[in-house]
């Protein structure tokens, strides 16, 4: 039996920034959501990668395995995350080893044990939840290089109405005509190259008359406490100014270039 | 090769064009389809040959375009094909970045604008120096190409360079630090590089080398092989011959697959060296992608 709900929260990738996290499900809690789903990607870039999972028992919060999750669960020697780049390879490397190592065994089963998605349903709508895109885990789905067409296949395909998924780490939302969606919900685990320092999750609603609503939710939460934290992990720099500027500085060259463009290097 | 294994198109998602045939104003000594200002192997497409494989690439969900040559700005529909191929879905052109004029540039800057879709322009330039580029590409076009870099970078874009690696692979990072360091001293301050193999058929087997015929794609090879790594996995090109598997074998004639995208949805034998080359390196003609290896995939390459 698929759940049937009216308003429900996603959180995409947390990237082990358990305080943006704490915020977000405040924050969730003050909005009549009837459940929260995470789209995985519980671990990467940030610090103390086993401080996420209790909060996410704690609130029965839903989660989808993620590649990172994938990676992390099963003990991989890389993170899939999908990236072409030597320097961008670099630098996930370094992330993924921290995250390997102190992420515990308990965790790690969690994580293995994840389903790769979640049906559900907004009132008559039939909505997928994935991490990438619904035939790929690791696929980045970006706006400017993902056309309607190809979403309403996907949608036809694998059989929903509403497609939501995380992974790019920059939140988009497209309309693709015959009550038919894409979105992707933003990360919780890094600001999305725009130099806010906020992070973001997503409002999936519908109202009385059968309209469907996403609203994307600004979070802001102690970004400096997470830099120092960082930095006493010795996690790179990059990653600490990232946090502190909103401004990617690594994971730059999977950007398409209209995505890029907007940010500063 | 009989035992080579055969592909699956998985999905089709990035649709190319030969849009300019093999018409080019350069000669370049590694071309692996041998364009000149003369070559007219391959005819050009006209701008109402474009939008009906559009039109037809719709029911397909095709994801992305993609529009080579020859050099595809050397034809005079080019502004508009890109211009109307951004109301469908995301484009991306190959060029050389010599013959690119300001005009053609404001207008493709105001549709990429107004888009939501991105134009991205990946430009050749073989060597950090002229040194190094010119002896490939032609006298002079090292200059030409970095002129056109910067005036694409004028109208808002940031081009892909990319470079065929004509240096032993194992210098790759002091020839990645040389060209960065090159664009930004020449006004380019945030670079985009892609560095590609060469491959050994057209000019490029007179210049070194052919393959050997031990370098063929085995089944062996294909056991947990991300197939997604192949281009013919998820891609076809128009020509004017028809619709062909994939933009490097465009002159091997069983590369021919239909006249309609539809009928090119078939199954391809993996049997040229070239194939070689793109399991190798792994998806040498897209822009950065991304993939996991899917077991199914494995099941289905012992037959057609």
């Amino acid at each position: 039996m698929i759940p049937t709900y009216r308003r429900i929260a996603c959180f995409g990738g947390l990237y082990s920034n358990y305080l943006a996290l704490e915020a977000a499900v405040a924050d969730a809690s003050q909005r009549q959501v009837e459940a929260t789903f995470c789209l995985g990607d519980m671990g990467a870039f940030g610090p103390h990668p086993d401080r996420v999972f209790l909060q996410l028992q704690e609130d029965n919060i839903q989660c989808i395995q993620g590649n990172y999750d994938h990676s992390i669960g099963n003990q991989l020697d890389d993170c899939q995350c999908g990236y072409t780049d030597q320097r961008d390879n670099y630098f996930s490397e370094i992330s993924y080893r921290y995250t390997l190592e102190n992420t515990s065994a308990k965790n790690r089963g969690f994580l293995r044990q994840l389903p790769s998605e979640w049906r559900v349903k907004l009132g008559d709508y039939r909505v997928l939840l994935c991490h990438g895109s619904p035939r790929r885990t690791n696929e980045f789905l970006w706006e400017s290089t993902t056309s309607s067409h190809f979403l309403r296949s996907m949608a036809q395909q694998h059989e929903a109405d509403i497609i939501v998924g995380t992974h790019s780490g920059i939140k988009w939302h497209r309309d693709l005509g015959n009550d038919q969606h894409f979105v992707n919900v933003g990360v919780l685990g890094r600001p999305e190259n725009d130099g806010r320092k906020n992070v973001w999750y997503t409002l999936l609603s519908i109202d009385d008359n059968g309209e469907t609503s996403v609203e994307f939710v600004p979070v802001n939460y102690d970004h400096e406490r997470l830099a120092r934290e960082m930095r006493a992990e010795q996690l790179p720099e990059e990653f600490v100014e990232t946090t502190l500027t909103g401004w990617w500085s690594t994971c730059l060259e999977i950007l398409p270039g209209k995505e890029r463009v907007r940010g500063k290097f | 090769m009989k035992d080579a294994p055969w592909i699956h198109l998985d999905h089709l998602d990035q649709l190319w064009f030969q849009v300019s045939g093999t018409l080019c104003n350069l000669t370049c000594h590694h071309c692996f389809i041998s364009c000149h200002p003369k070559n007219d192997n391959f005819g050009f497409l006209s701008l109402e040959q474009v939008r009906r494989r559009l039109e037809e690439s719709i029911a397909l969900g095709v994801k992305e375009y993609y529009f080579t040559g020859g050099e595809p700005f050397l034809h005079r529909e080019m502004v508009d094909i890109l211009v109307e191929t951004l109301s469908y879905g995301p484009a991306t052109v190959l060029t050389n970045g010599t013959v690119l004029k300001d005009e053609w540039l404001e207008r493709l800057a105001a549709a990429h604008r107004d888009s939501i879709y991105c134009l991205e322009f990946r430009v050749s330039i073989d060597g950090f120096t002229s040194e190094m580029n010119d002896p490939i590409r032609g006298e002079g076009t090292f200059d030409r190409a970095i002129g056109g870099v910067l005036k694409l970078v004028k109208f808002g874009f940031l081009p892909i360079i990319t470079a065929a690696r004509t240096w032993p692979e194992e210098e790759d990072a002091e020839v990645i630090g040389n060209f960065i360091a090159m664009l930004r001293s020449s006004g380019y301050q945030r670079p985009r590089l892609k560095i590609l193999p060469t491959l050994h058929i057209g000019a490029e087997e007179n210049r070194t080398h052919g393959y050997e015929e031990s370098e063929r794609i085995t089944m062996a090879m294909m056991n947990e092989f991300d197939q997604s790594q192949l281009i013919c996995h998820h891609s076809r090109i128009v020509t004017d011959r028809g619709v062909q598997v994939c933009p490097i074998l465009i002159e091997s004639p069983d590369s021919v697959l239909g006249a309609t995208l539809e009928e090119s949805c078939r199954p391809y034998q993996l049997k040229h060296g070239a194939c070689f080359t793109c399991y190798q390196y792994g998806s040498i003609c897209s822009n950065p992608s991304s993939s996991l290896w899917d077991p199914a995939d494995h099941a289905r390459m012992t037959e057609p």
